[in-house]
């Protein structure tokens, strides 16, 4: 412990103190007798003003503040994966099974359990030379995460002991020599939040991350490394968009803050995701998650906290050399917060009283992602993706969370009230959204699934485009009105929209489509498409293409099984019969 | 702690600066003494070394920094609480309005309460049937949710709001039940209504009001929220009773918010409301919900008033991004004179999946009320384009959509006051009106529904016609 020092001033979560002489910025204060966890955020002329993490009732001027002389930090190793933390990485069923149904003031338990033991497997042996980064051995912390232990930063040297079987996260696995003498290395590192862990070097992403959610996929794709950003007005399904790519999206980790939102949602994810396997491995879902859980009700200052919790969380996985995805529900929740915290500092406002940092703070957040070289000597390289959703006042996108986040995020699904009121899910608005990363995903597609995947997304992007301008249209002199081959272009535009972009991510059949299927799908209404067209110029009625049974088919192609693809062709072959039966007869034909 | 203070140095709005006071803590409740012997409520907004910023609930009216005499309690706001308080009327400090003694309390229970860990949170997934077709249908509300009906002035949300806590009720029998009600800042009349309602019907015993009348002091609506749901935490986890808390009207609590903040000079996020009111708001929605291991419950169903029938207002708005749905009231029903004028389409209940189907209501329930939701959404939006184009621009398939969506408001929208459905009935119901429609349209019904659910009454229509 530093020094002590005495509250002067207590205003809500803000707290000033003085007598701290030697504190730094971003140190961790201990207020009043309660310990209540704090932060120091403003130094002042000998005033010290500390954003304290619970509620603040009953503390007042004269009451001690404690010094701990350490940045607001959380603890890596073993015994992550499947827990749910707060914002301030306290362990929420830790803290339930000690004190109680409700989240009373200054509570503690260490973020991972002290006693458990964990079987130590060494990956290196006596006399190798090794650097920070670089792994010693690894834990097999579930049966889908290894969890690799790392030599700390700041260390290198030669391996003296190295053991192997099974630890508690502070015994010592291992002894390093060093220039500075001989270090004793466990399972367990500490990380201050707001420092990003360091990497060799930052690269470009590459690789599509497939998430199983077609317009997503197909239309506006997101890479592994990259940032997306989902601005949304309430009832338009982003809590849900997030769930599903915390559930399918093919990250090897997932990080879950659920930050400032409904303690409900959390129970949703927490009764859910155990249940649910991983379509790759086959294993819980659970079982490669993080929950970082800070709702509405629990204190704002921890809110601010809990996306840099979350975000060293998923450094730390990504050092070991994982495609880890971060998701963020909801990040206005936390530039209220620093709205709130600025506020009560006094600060001088910028754009609808948020300080005028907002846009550097969030991109600093969306900075951290990207596609890395780890450190370590094998240069291995791994990703780290956000996902962040934003939820803006009356759903106005011009509002500044929103402008700051589209300035930094690559990918933009942008959800549409109109849209989610038409029970049209996801609401992702087509013709609004954007990826910076079509052509990387264009690139992968079109080498591993079909040449065709940027025609066709090329094409299907047309279709919806001229169905937009077409509505208009209609609403001034009715469908009937129009040519034979607009209506045919409104006819498939419903048709990419209804059976390909339409996904029930509560059907069990339709919830996670893979790329070859949603290239398929999305190939045979094209398809239809073109024989149409065809048709149309040799003078079918359009009433008749429309009436097509083969329809009905394309309709319920999404629901036809992964394993069972092959049956795309027979539905093509029959499209085709059908149309060649159509112009034959020539039925309806217009003379 | 005892010591009486007469050092207020400034009063402005409804706050109060107290100068050399010692060991005043944040949060503190207040008593200010007036000369008159009136004793007011205060608490501790700001404690900066030795003077305090102080609010005061009841108002600052005929009050003098001279003659006033401050007192520092030394804890919280605190509610008393026993299973007496079940058929009693209080203000927002558990003292009575109905004439009657003083409670004796079992305990004094904290108003702010303390959050609950989200690990100890238990899945709302319990149908309750208000014996509203609308809701119970189409919006159906499940235990521990907090469902918010979004009206406007003028309209039947009393009505309303008091018909749901008269007939809410669970499936399952042998439970018990008790309702809130916190009255904020609406007439006497509207109050009058509430409890002469619950009188009528024997409701009353079950009940505990919180009454703060429009012309009662504005700030004390800030603590009275916060009281009701301390008292329904209560009642739901420590006598296992199952509660409905309706709030009304919320927009009078967020006006008094406003009021303060501006006090204080603040700086106003949107429309002059308090940059916190997104997180104030969530410290008394998030109240509600079930708690792993106990039986109990608390269900909310806060009423606000849409300033402007305007959903994009910050009310509505945050309001609906902390709970979980919102039920809407339709001043174009209303002017149809359809009661309840719930417009289905903007409301949602999020949680209403995990509250239907076998075991619970029925199985048919998801199907129907997605194919009644899609049926009515095509016949208005038919209904629409004949606005601009004239009816003979519709389909006959369209024609019948608009025949439908009628029908669906005149006969399963609409209900009597006193008109209680059951769950059958409604789906019963719900079946009957798609009976009218061609049964290829019906798309989003499984096969073997239509079969066990349509086809009789099809058969039946056949056999009158005959």
């Amino acid at each position: 412990m530093g020094g002590v020092g005495r509250i002067i001033k207590v205003a809500g979560p803000l707290v000033v103190a003085e007598g701290l002489e030697g504190a730094r910025m971003f140190e961790i204060a201990r207020v009043s007798e309660k310990k209540l966890l704090g932060e120091i955020i403003e130094i002042r002329e000998k005033l010290y003003s500390i954003q304290v993490y619970e509620e603040t009732d009953g503390i007042g001027p004269g009451d001690p503040v404690y010094l701990v002389n350490e940045p607001l930090s959380v603890e890596l190793g073993p015994g992550l994966i499947g827990s749910i933390f707060d914002g301030v990485q306290r362990p929420l069923d830790a803290l339930r099974s000690q004190y109680g149904d409700y989240i009373v003031r200054g509570i503690e338990s260490p973020a991972i359990p002290r006693d458990k033991k964990w079987h130590f497997e060494p990956t290196v042996k006596k006399g190798d030379r090794v650097v920070a980064g670089d792994q010693i051995g690894f834990v097999q912390e579930t049966k889908t995460v290894k969890h690799k232990i790392m030599v700390p930063f700041g260390l290198e040297g030669i391996i003296k002991e190295i053991k192997s079987g099974e630890f508690r996260v502070e015994e010592t696995v291992c002894l390093l020599t060093t220039k500075e003498g001989d270090k004793r290395l466990n399972l367990l590192q500490r990380w201050p939040v707001r420092k990003p862990r360091p990497v060799k070097q930052k690269l470009p992403p590459v690789e599509p991350m497939v998430t199983g959610q077609r317009i997503i996929d197909m239309l506006f794709p997101l890479c592994k490394g990259g940032t997306a950003c989902v601005p949304g007005p309430f009832g338009s399904g982003k809590t849900v968009v997030q769930h599903q790519l915390a559930k399918w999206c093919d990250a090897d980790i997932i990080i879950f803050v659920g930050c400032g939102e409904r303690g409900n949602e959390m129970t949703d994810v927490l009764i859910e995701f155990p249940e649910l396997k991983d379509p790759r491995t086959g294993d819980s879902l659970m079982n490669r998650t993080v929950l970082i859980a800070n709702t509405s009700n629990m204190p704002v200052a921890a809110r601010e906290a809990s996306v840099f919790t979350g975000i060293t969380i998923a450094e730390y996985f990504r050092d070991m050399g994982y495609h880890v995805a971060l998701m963020a529900d909801s990040t206005s929740r936390w530039a209220e917060a620093m709205r709130e915290m600025s506020g009560r500092l006094e600060e001088m406002p910028g754009e609808e009283g948020y300080p005028a940092y907002l846009s550097s703070r969030i991109a600093s957040f969306y900075e951290r992602a990207g596609r890395v070289k780890c450190l370590g000597q094998n240069d291995q390289s791994a990703t780290l993706s956000i996902i962040g959703a934003v939820s803006p006042p009356g759903g106005d996108l011009s509002e500044p969370v929103v402008q700051a986040t589209l300035r930094v995020a690559k990918v933009f699904w942008g959800l549409d009230d109109a849209i989610a009121s038409r029970r049209h899910f996801p609401a992702i608005d087509w013709l609004k959204s954007y990826s910076l990363y079509n052509e990387e995903v264009d690139l992968a597609a079109g080498r591993e699934i079909d040449p065709k995947w940027k025609s066709n997304r090329i094409e299907a992007m047309r279709i919806l485009q001229k169905e937009s301008e077409l509505i208009e249209i209609v609403r001034l002199v009715g469908f009937d009105a129009l040519s034979p081959e607009d209506k045919l272009t409104m006819e498939v535009a419903k048709s990419i929209r209804e059976d390909f972009l339409h996904q029930n991510a509560f059907m069990e059949e339709d919830t996670y489509t893979s790329y070859p299927k949603q290239f398929k799908i999305l190939n045979l209404i094209l398809l239809f498409g073109k024989y149409a067209a065809r048709a149309i110029k040799n003078n079918v009625a359009f009433e008749k293409i429309a009436q097509l049974p083969i329809r009905e088919q394309i309709a319920r192609a999404k629901y036809i099984d992964e394993r069972s693809l092959f049956k795309f062709e027979d539905i093509e072959i029959e499209m085709k019969q059908q149309f060649e039966e159509l112009e034959e007869k020539k039925e309806g034909v217009i003379s | 702690m005892s010591r009486e203070y007469k050092t207020i140095s400034q009063i402005f709005g409804p706050l109060m600066l107290v100068e050399e006071v010692e060991s005043v803590k944040f949060g503190e409740l207040v008593q200010i003494r007036l000369p008159s012997q009136e004793t007011r409520r205060g608490r501790v907004l700001e404690a900066h070394q030795n003077k305090v910023l102080v609010q005061v609930f009841e108002g600052a009216d005929s009050m003098n920094p001279e003659e006033c005499r401050v007192k520092f309690l030394g804890h919280g706001i605190e509610f008393p609480v026993s299973p007496d308080i079940l058929g009693r009327v209080f203000d927002a400090f558990g003292h009575p309005k109905d004439g009657k003694p003083e409670i004796i309390p079992e305990k004094k229970l904290d108003i702010n309460g303390s959050p609950i860990n989200p690990y100890a949170r238990d899945y709302p997934n319990e149908f309750i049937q208000t014996g509203f077709s609308t809701i119970d249908g189409m919006n159906t509300l499940v235990r521990g949710q907090k469902l918010p009906i979004f009206s406007g002035t003028g309209l039947p949300h009393p009505q309303f709001a008091a018909q749901i806590a008269r007939q809410a009720r669970v499936l399952k029998e042998g439970e018990k039940f008790a309702v809130v009600f916190a009255a904020m800042g609406i007439t006497f009349e509207e109050a009058e209504f509430f409890i002469a309602d619950f009188k009528r019907t024997g409701a009353i015993n079950k009940t505990v009001l919180f009454i703060n009348l429009a012309n009662d002091p504005v700030i004390e609506r800030i603590a009275l929220p916060r009281s009701a749901l301390t008292c329904a935490e209560y009642l739901a986890f420590d006598l296992d009773m199952h509660v409905l808390v309706i709030l009304s009207d919320m927009t009078n609590y967020c006006e008094a918010l406003r009021e303060v903040s501006a006090a204080r000079k603040e700086i106003p996020g949107r429309r002059g409301y308090p940059g916190y009111l997104y997180t104030d708001l969530a410290t008394i929605y998030e109240r509600a919900g079930r708690i792993k291991g106990k039986k109990g419950s608390i269900t909310q169903i806060p009423i606000l008033t849409m300033p402007e029938d305007d959903k994009t207002h910050p009310i509505p708005d945050l309001t609906g991004y902390i709970t979980e749905g919102q039920i809407f009231l339709s001043r174009e029903l209303h002017r149809k004179g359809i009661y309840p004028p719930v417009d289905v389409r903007p409301s949602l209940s999020r949680l209403k999946d995990k509250g239907i189907g076998q075991g619970k209501t029925r199985k048919d329930h998801s199907d129907l009320l997605n194919q009644l939701f899609a049926a009515y959404a095509r016949g208005k939006e038919a209904q629409e384009l004949a606005v601009i184009l004239g009816e003979s621009a519709l389909t006959p398939i369209d024609l019948k959509f608009v025949e439908f969506a009628d029908a669906f408001e005149d006969v399963f929208v609409r209900q009597g006051e006193d008109e209680n459905r059951s769950i059958e009935q409604t789906l019963d119901l719900g079946w009957r009106l798609l009976s009218r429609l061609p049964m290829a349209e019906l798309k989003r019904v499984r096969d073997a529904y239509k079969e066990e659910f349509l086809k009789p009454l099809l058969q039946e229509a056949g056999v009158a016609a005959e």
